[in-house]
């Protein structure tokens, strides 16, 4: 053990009765903010029996419940969550699949697929959209994931969240190679043209909020 | 912003404060009169002020609106030789220090060496109050273990209520002279001392209204001479609210400003009570003339505004006056704490929120002066909006409005056993400092250290700084079997101190009562005209008097690091721990790095190191609460450090927490700096955990950063944070808006910084102002970078 701290160990293992007494403890908070807990990760759905398991927890409690997800997962693991989760953040990265697959090292089939069912089985969902310059900004996929999301019920919203580089420095601490050195966070411009096109769609959008 | 209000905030900003010897001179030159010893003392005080009055250089600034000034121009600062004469050496200091320094001529150093100091030296209220104090007493004082309000200004914490408003000097007069007819000389063995102190207010009140007549002529000079039609229409104007006001009760919003100006001035040369005057809660005093105004067009927005823009720039230009030594060290700073508040609620209990309240904050923004500081109360009744506009101010990062909890200061006005009504015409004053406006004296009397107790306890009653035996022999903590002695041990050493502290105020509020009794600030303060009795001497409806719980973080740290390093998992024995506290941590850098990172700590809502704070703080409290002083009031505690935390922290040595000797101490009721590391819900979580109600005010700081305030959801979340610290009964809370690279780069760069404004305690200074250990320990409050 470091007694200054000096070496950070990030995270650590607690019980489920041990995170809902950290979650208890900010309950007054939520009551006033309507706010609750959110579970994010890494990707909550990779533990999902410890995650059925807090999201019980909180329902019996009355705590708000939202669950981020990229959405990659089978599909039963979320519909066994889906009634105790009051709120999905939900990933889409990208349409155009040969870029997801080249980015995420995944398909976008499965994610899409699994959005698709969850729109449709009733549960609230807010879409995650990150505005990476380069990537995934150009007019034809946000075309394509405006269309794809108006064509879904239970969209609450749309936040886009503009690219930045605050990762930089965790790369380097954990001496991994950082590959998007080269891309530059997008102007309040380009922000402002994405939103534009996804309201035209009928959207709410905002900006933040991820 | 007009033109004219643009080149007065010039005018008052860029001054450079300055001494003027001219009111000490005046007040000498009367008490060195004849007549000064033939009358009674409340007659020769009010003499001196009619004598001062009368014969100060007054001016009225080239575009003014609202006239006066305690000077003879923007920035001059009095003098007050009956409470501190200033030595040649002061005077030195003064003008050549870095931070906050009063320039002082060589004119001023020479009336000083020849006239003042010869006349003042062994007469002014300090030298009597050193000669008269035990020698226990200084030995605590010389220690820091407390420090002496009343040693270099007189007892203050005078804001006002709404009386001034519907009264004029004159009416005011009618209730003294009813209060002499009214006195029974068979009966009243005091019915002389009434009569001669009543006297003494009539006379006062007669020297503010030719004060202010002074200031009809001269306007009335200057308007003759004045070619520009507009300017001379203002001075006419100037010419007759002059002629009116304070004699009568304002009749319009202008009126009104004037009227306070004047009373203001006359509080602040009469004497200098410490948190200069508070007029209170201004939106609710001024809404009826505003309303008036707006209804029979006599009065617009864009005039109402000008004219507070103007009232602000007069608080502006008003240093604080100078101090020296300690008490310039607990309180170093220009600012001289008038608070002006906003919202809360009516006599009745319902929302008191009105239009001006919100035009109050626009003048707020847009003024960003230092003085006069500025605060909203909020209720639970108060709307979302008048929350939020106060938020989108504080986010621009100057560290006002601060914000009050009114319900909280409504509990705490009820407990002491306050009326309603007068508990919900209340508010807070100077830092942090609850009060029944109008009607209350709540002196401060000084800050108290409690590391410094825990210290000496720790050396068995020795101050190892000096080696002497200052304290109460406890025990040698060694030799402590349970962590209930030492907390034993701590409590008798707390009440020891206390007690001496006490005992010596005692004696200093009757050298007040008796030797500077302030018979004009008596006029306005509820009930002294009834009782014919001074505001010095318990003529007020409510007494109280305050000692400022300081370093209460650093206090539950250091003995949660004694009971979890020592008792539960001896990592330590108290002896090496005694040993490594006195080498300063020196070759034990391991174990200090285990005091601070793994060792629990006040304010990360963990009960552990939490359930320590709740015991010291029930220790403090019944030390002080319940107390009697002299003037028929009780003392009571609040938690809050002005500067003071930084002096404090100089003459303690290493703590127990893995503070190293001399560093600050922790402030108000925050967690030690760096110490918090859940976040600001966990802070505010911990710091509820005291029970603010009985105290009469505490003061939290936090600080964000520009990025997390942003957008409107960081302004939703500021207000839902703010509402449930409330919900959880929590006093008062603060912000600073800034990041610390920019802090880091204004120490570097200052000559780039000189208009940032930062939260200090319970106002705002100019960050380039302060002191490098007090720029340092604002940098390292805790950044906030997320909710």
């Amino acid at each position: 053990m470091c007694p200054s701290d000096a070496l950070s160990i990030a995270g650590k293992q607690m019980s489920v009765k041990e995170i809902l007494e950290e979650i208890e403890k900010d309950r007054t908070f939520y009551e006033e903010s309507r706010g609750g807990v959110t579970f994010s990760g890494g990707e909550p759905l990779m533990q999902p029996d410890f995650l059925n398991a807090l999201l019980k927890e909180c329902k019996e409690r009355a705590i708000h419940t939202a669950v981020n997800t990229c959405g990659f997962a089978q599909y039963e693991i979320i519909d066994r969550i889906r009634d105790k989760v009051d709120l999905f953040l939900y990933d889409i990265k990208t349409m155009d699949n040969r870029k997801h697959r080249k980015y995420t090292g995944a398909s976008n089939e499965q994610i899409l697929k699994n959005l698709k069912k969850l729109a449709e089985s009733g549960s609230s969902i807010v879409i995650s959209f990150p505005i990476i310059p380069g990537i995934n900004d150009d007019d034809k996929n946000v075309t394509r994931t405006a269309e794809f999301i108006s064509s879904l019920p239970n969209i609450q919203q749309v936040n886009l969240l503009p690219y930045h580089r605050a990762g930089i420095e965790k790369y380097k601490n954990l001496g991994k190679p950082y590959k998007l050195d080269k891309i530059q966070p997008p102007s309040n411009q380009r922000v402002k043209s994405v939103k534009e096109k996804m309201e035209a769609f009928g959207i709410r959008v905002g900006i933040g909020g991820g | 912003m007009r033109e004219r209000i643009r080149k007065l905030r010039k005018q008052s900003v860029t001054a450079k404060p300055y001494i003027s010897p001219e009111r000490a001179i005046l007040i000498t030159e009367f008490y060195e009169s004849e007549i000064a010893n033939r009358v009674s003392i409340p007659v020769k005080r009010a003499l001196a002020f009619k004598h001062l009055l009368e014969n100060k250089k007054i001016c009225i600034n080239d575009g003014e609106l609202i006239v006066g000034e305690r000077g003879s121009a923007p920035k001059e600062t009095s003098t007050y030789p009956e409470i501190c004469c200033h030595t040649l050496e002061d005077l030195g200091v003064l003008n050549t220090r870095k931070k906050t320094p009063y320039a002082v001529n060589e004119a001023t150093k020479k009336v000083y060496k020849e006239k003042l100091i010869p006349f003042w030296n062994g007469r002014a209220i300090r030298d009597i109050i050193f000669s008269k104090m035990s020698d226990k007493w200084k030995a605590a004082y010389e220690a820091g273990v407390f420090t002496e309000f009343l040693e270099q200004r007189a007892p203050g914490h005078t804001a006002l209520d709404d009386k001034i408003y519907k009264k004029g000097l004159l009416d005011f007069k009618k209730d003294v002279i009813r209060s002499i007819q009214n006195l029974d000389f068979l009966k009243d063995a005091d019915a002389y001392k009434k009569k001669e102190e009543l006297r003494a207010m009539e006379i006062a009140a007669d020297a503010l209204i030719h004060f202010a007549e002074r200031h009809a002529d001269l306007a009335r000079r200057l308007a003759k001479k004045e070619s520009n039609i507009k300017r001379r229409r203002d001075l006419e104007k100037i010419t007759d609210v002059c002629t009116r006001v304070p004699a009568h009760a304002p009749r319009g919003f202008w009126e009104a400003l004037q009227h306070y100006w004047f009373i203001h001035l006359g509080v602040i040369m009469e004497l200098n009570p410490w948190d200069a005057f508070n007029p209170g809660r201004l939106d609710q005093h001024l809404y009826p003339f505003y309303e008036k105004g707006l209804a029979d067009g006599t009065l617009t927005k864009e005039e109402a505004k000008e004219l507070l823009q103007a009232f602000w720039i007069k608080f502006n230009n008003q240093p604080a006056p100078p101090k020296v030594g300690v008490t310039a060290e607990e309180s170093a700073t220009y600012t001289d704490f008038a608070l002006i508040n906003t919202g809360g609620v009516k006599a009745d209990g319902v929302d008191a929120v009105n239009e001006l309240s919100y035009l109050i904050l626009d003048v707020v923004e847009e003024m960003r002066l230092t003085q006069p500081s500025s605060m909203v109360q909020i209720s639970k009744k108060t709307p979302d909006r008048f929350l939020k506009r106060a938020v989108e101010i504080i986010r621009i990062g100057f560290g006002q409005p601060s914000v009050f909890n009114t319900d909280e200061i409504i509990q705490e006005l009820l407990r002491q056993g306050k009326l309603v009504e007068d508990a919900r015409n209340g508010g807070a004053s100077g830092c942090v400092e609850t009060g029944a406006f109008g009607k209350e004296s709540y002196i401060l009397t000084g800050y108290f250290n409690m590391p410094k107790v825990l210290e000496i306890t720790l050396n068995n009653g020795l101050d190892p700084r000096t080696g002497k035996k200052i304290g109460l022999e406890t025990g040698d903590p060694a030799g402590f079997s349970s962590f209930d002695e030492l907390f034993e041990a701590f409590r008798k050493q707390l009440n020891y101190f206390v007690d001496i502290k006490i005992k010596g105020n005692n004696i200093i509020e009757r050298l007040y009562a008796e030797r500077l009794p302030v018979p004009f600030l008596s006029l306005l303060i509820a009930d002294c005209i009834a009782k014919g009795k001074d505001y010095n001497d318990g003529g007020a409806r409510y007494n109280t008097d305050y000692i400022q719980g300081v370093g209460l973080g650093t206090t539950t740290d250091s003995l949660t690091a004694i009971k979890y390093n020592v008792f539960d998992k001896r990592h330590v024995t108290m002896k090496e721990l005694l040993e490594i506290l006195k080498v300063d941590f020196n070759r034990y850098e391991n174990f200090r790095q285990r005091l601070l990172n793994k060792t629990p700590k006040y304010g990360n809502d963990e009960d552990y190191a939490d359930q320590f704070m709740k015991a010291i703080f029930e220790v403090y409290f019944d030390a002080i609460d319940g107390r009697p002083n002299t003037k028929g009031g009780h003392y009571r505690i609040n938690l809050l450090p002005t500067t003071v935390h930084i002096y404090f922290g100089k003459v303690v040595g290493a703590t127990p927490d893995g503070r190293k000797a001399g560093e600050p101490l922790s402030e108000g009721v925050s967690p030690v700096q760096g110490a918090d590391r859940k976040g600001p819900t966990a802070v505010i979580k911990s710091v509820a955990k005291i029970d603010h109600v009985r105290t009469g005010g505490t003061l939290l700081n936090q600080k964000f950063t520009p990025q997390l305030l942003a957008d409107e959801t960081g302004i939703d979340k500021l207000a839902q944070l703010i509402r449930t610290f409330f919900k959880l009964d929590g006093h008062h809370m603060q912000f600073n808006v800034i990041s610390s690279d920019m802090l880091r780069d204004a120490q570097k760069h200052p000559e780039r910084y000189r208009n940032l404004i930062v939260r200090v305690a319970g106002y705002s200074d100019y960050f380039v102002d302060l002191g490098v250990d007090l720029q340092n320990e604002i940098i390292k409050r805790t950044e906030q970078t997320t909710f």
